[in-house]
């Protein structure tokens, strides 16, 4: 089908050079994008990469540092979303903006300038049927917004760029709200935009969508554009290896640690999301206590949701969860903390900390409740100070004092807080989601050695993961999660990138390893 | 040169002190340009109120008087609001908390010991006071049910309740058809300290002392201001949200209730209208201007109540109206919670190149 598609080869939008730094982040460095006409071009990086910074400077919400941008050849100033629309360019964003209770209609044409007091509503919406039916993005323009389900509301996203003209569609991870079933319509839709001559730009972490969705892929990794491919010349363990980068960061010391009983057990376990979609359909692991556990999978398969029915956050729909010996299925938090469990959320900020109080009231967030820092029903402000310096001592966390407020510490400093305070009330199993993430090279370290030490002492540790190669160099064993379910689970010394890429974009591990033998 | 608010480093702790002061004379200056339109001296006008809230000693008992309800109501907000649980019930519980003291010392002193009578009907009070602030926070910390809405409607319901009752079924029949209860038994009065200042003054302040004790030292406490802080976290700490809300509620009413029960049982000694004329929703301003602070808010509700009590007597000397009092009481809030940026942000002057835009 891709060849009745309309192509030429002069670029439609140009980036040339871009770079646009944030105090203390290069966020993109001289990156160049083409966008022809008629192509779907897809923007694949991990978190952090730059991917969203790059677009918001297209629809001119980040003004570059240095670079410049061509439409049609000539040089363009994008200063504000207005200048960009004049263009033709349009981003849909991960957070529709759409009024719920007022109907397609009257969002797609609410804001638009150059409309008269009373627009007439039947001229719209005989336009909006005019273009849903050239673009087969089926819409009834008569009904309210709080009746569609995502995928139609995201429908109605795009062709409000439409109807304002756009040329150029910058679509934001559009699949991470979807099911697989509506993400399939929208790469249909997306094909007979194209077809009709708009062309898109879509942003992406997932590689099986690159694959399935785009024609050429441009590849960012920590601000860089470290390739452009055209899709049908590569493959998605290719692709994982550009995206997360080929070097080995870390060589850390992995002494061998004896597996003992097992600590945590799950024993098929079903579990919704907060929309009441299933997360995860019927997952099985145990871990043994000295073994680090890891989790790897595209964000959005269900990692949240594993961790969450883990700790106590959320419950489980079918399933056991039995953590040292005990069952802990849809028990309270609190039972699950007394169990010996600790959670570095993925998180942070909003669930791991309390940034308007200090570094030592949050260091004592799990403590708090026995003594030595408890004593009758009252706390002991000088204990807690105390406690509070040996951790910030041995942790490294670098903070004026015990006595400042969380909210001013930095990112890494931050998840060292957290960090110190879950491994020392950790008495058996640790659950870490992306507990690197964000983080600069030395605190990541700091992060992991803490890990195998947790490992070393004899405690299991649930390590969640994007990063491959975090998860090659500290887990003993890697289990990859896809749309709720475990696609295999092997040593990590018998893993290597290309097997992990396929199997986390859907392919069972009999599959792969019957593939490549 | 211009102004610009650069983030703070730390939360000052000047600042937590100097908003509310400032806030104060900023409202004044306000209240001056009324005053002035008004055709009134501000300054004669404000010497005038505070001789009538503290120029003489009875002048001071009265302000007290009015001070002990806001104290008890603006520490039982302070409670809830710690939690982002906003009770601007305080009034109904306030009420319902007079209604059931009146019960216990019309129809109950008979039958036990004289002395049991008072701390009996001041306990029921509480007690009724809980039960008012206990329905929304249940309904909230099981079914979501938003907090404000609920605690505002219930204010009505308590309002009229006790209308009913005193109107109806409990009115004094020899009361000359004055809406109002019999009087109390003596052995329901609650004992007055300085003028009409009862020994609510000394609960208040006990109160106060306790709950600062507790928020600062408590596993109560440091679980409450976790919650209000990030309830999120709070519920991946293990804290039981719901609970502790429920808990802290029942305390504020019962707070809010100790203000009802001291209101009949130490001023009008019977049920009658009047009794509740808004101590609970100047709470809200009380508890706010106190920075949430127990021990601040004993004072801001003196200040408060002087406002309120000057306010009357401006209506006497200068012939202007009472309301004048409340007036300044709205007009304190704006700058309070405009000036809460300080917190954050500090004022800073850059010089500016001449080359600006």
């Amino acid at each position: 089908m891709k060849d009745e598609r309309i192509k030429t080869d002069i670029p439609a939008v140009e980036m040339r050079g871009i770079t646009k730094h944030f105090p203390g982040v290069l966020a993109n460095e001289g990156i160049d994008l083409q966008l022809n006409r008629g192509e779907v071009l897809a923007l694949l990086g991990e978190n952090g990469a730059g991917k969203s910074t790059l677009m918001n400077v297209l629809v001119g919400l980040y003004r570059p540092d240095e670079g410049e941008i061509l439409v049609d050849g000539n040089r363009v100033e994008i200063n504000s979303p207005r200048d960009a629309a004049a263009l033709g360019i349009g981003m849909v964003h991960q957070n529709f903006m759409l009024v719920d209770t007022m109907t397609v209609a009257e969002n797609i044409i609410l804001g638009m300038s150059g409309l008269p007091f009373m627009p007439r509503m039947e001229d719209v919406s005989a336009r909006i049927g005019e273009l849903s039916d050239r673009y087969r993005l089926k819409v009834d323009p008569g009904v309210s917004i709080w009746q569609l389900s995502v995928g139609e509301q995201q429908r109605v996203e795009i062709l409000k760029l439409i109807y304002r003209g756009a040329r150029f569609l910058i679509l934001d991870e559009p699949t991470a709200v979807l099911t697989p079933q509506e993400s399939e319509d929208l790469n249909r839709v997306i094909g007979h935009m194209v077809r009709e001559g708009k062309s898109a730009i879509f942003i992406t972490h997932k590689m099986e969508e690159v694959m399935s969705f785009s024609d050429r892929v441009q590849v960012l990794r920590k601000g860089r554009l470290v390739a452009v491919k055209n899709t049908a010349e590569t493959n998605p363990a290719e692709l994982a290896r550009l995206m997360v980068g080929r070097e080995v960061l870390f060589q850390l010391d992995r002494k061998l640690s004896t597996r003992g009983k097992v600590v945590l057990d799950l024993r098929d376990v079903q579990a919704d999301d907060d929309k009441g979609n299933p997360a995860l359909r019927g997952v099985s692991f145990r871990i043994p206590s000295g073994e680090v556990f890891g989790i790897a999978g595209v964000a959005g398969n269900g990692q949240r949701a594993l961790a969450e029915v883990i700790t106590g956050l959320r419950k489980v729909r079918s399933g056991q969860i039995i953590i040292n010996q005990k069952n802990l299925t849809n028990r309270p938090p609190l039972d699950i903390i007394r169990a010996g469990v600790s959670h570095i959320p993925a998180d942070r900020i909003a669930m791991g900390v309390v940034g308007t109080m200090s570094v030592a009231n949050n260091l004592a967030m799990k403590g708090y409740r026995k003594p030595p820092l408890i004593r009758g029903g009252v706390l002991r402000l000088r204990r807690i100070i105390d406690f509070a310096l040996n951790l910030i001592r041995e942790f490294r966390i670098d903070t004026p004092g015990p006595q400042t407020e969380v909210k001013f510490l930095s990112g890494g400093n931050i998840q060292k807080t957290i960090l110190a305070r879950e491994i020392d009330a950790c008495r058996g199993l640790l659950v870490a989601g992306y507990p690197s993430r964000g983080l600069d090279v030395g605190a990541t370290e700091a992060v992991r050695r803490r890990i195998l030490e947790q490992r070393e002492a004899g405690y299991a540790v649930l390590l969640i993961s994007e990063d491959l190669e975090e998860l090659l160099s500290i887990s003993d064993r890697i289990a990859v999660l896809f749309e709720g379910r475990i696609m295999g689970i092997l040593p990590s010394k018998d893993a290597d990138l290309e097997t992990l890429g396929l199997m986390m974009a859907g392919m069972e591990l009999e599959k792969v390893s019957g593939r490549t033998s | 040169m211009r102004f610009v608010l650069e983030k703070r480093e730390t939360t000052s702790r000047l600042a937590l002190v100097l908003v509310p002061v400032v806030s104060f004379f900023v409202s004044l200056l306000l209240a001056a340009v009324i005053l002035s339109i008004s055709r009134a001296s501000p300054f004669k006008t404000y010497t005038a109120m505070f001789r009538g809230a503290f120029g003489t000693w009875p002048n001071f008992t009265e302000t007290l008087v009015k001070a002990i309800p806001l104290m008890l109501t603006g520490l039982a907000v302070s409670i809830a609001f710690r939690m982002e649980f906003w009770n601007i019930g305080a009034e109904g519980q306030l009420t319902l908390g007079g209604v059931a003291t009146a019960w216990v010392a019309l129809f109950w002193s008979g039958g036990m010991p004289p002395f049991l009578v008072l701390p009996a009907s001041l306990i029921v009070g509480m007690l009724a006071g809980a039960l008012w602030a206990g329905i929304p926070a249940v309904l909230n910390a099981r079914l979501k049910v938003n907090e404000t809405l609920t605690t505002l409607m219930l204010n009505y319901v308590a309002i009229l309740f006790s209308e009913h009752l005193y109107y109806g079924p409990w009115r004094d029949p020899k009361g000359y058809g004055f809406p109002g209860t019999a009087p109390f038994p003596e052995t329901a009065w609650l004992p007055r300290i300085a003028g009409r200042a009862h020994m609510g003054l000394l609960f208040a302040v006990f109160l106060a002392l306790v709950l600062w004790f507790a928020i600062k030292r408590s596993r109560w406490g440091f679980e409450v201001r976790i919650i209000g802080k990030n309830r999120t976290a709070a519920r991946f700490l293990g804290i039981n949200i719901g609970r502790t809300i429920v808990l802290s509620l029942l305390l504020s009413g019962a707070l809010s209730g100790l203000a009802g029960a001291c209101e009949v049982s130490g001023i009008s000694r019977r049920l009658q209208q009047g009794l509740s004329i808004g101590y609970g929703y100047t709470a809200i301003i009380v508890a706010w201007l106190g920075q949430l602070n127990p021990i601040a808010i004993l004072f801001v509700a003196i200040l408060m109540a002087g406002l309120s009590v000057g306010g009357d007597q401006v209506q006497m000397i200068m012939g202007l109206p009472a309301a004048m009092g409340m007036v300044l009481q709205g007009l304190i809030l704006f700058p309070m919670l405009a000036g809460a940026i300080f917190n954050e942000y500090r004022p800073v002057i850059v010089k500016t190149a001449a080359s600006t835009r």
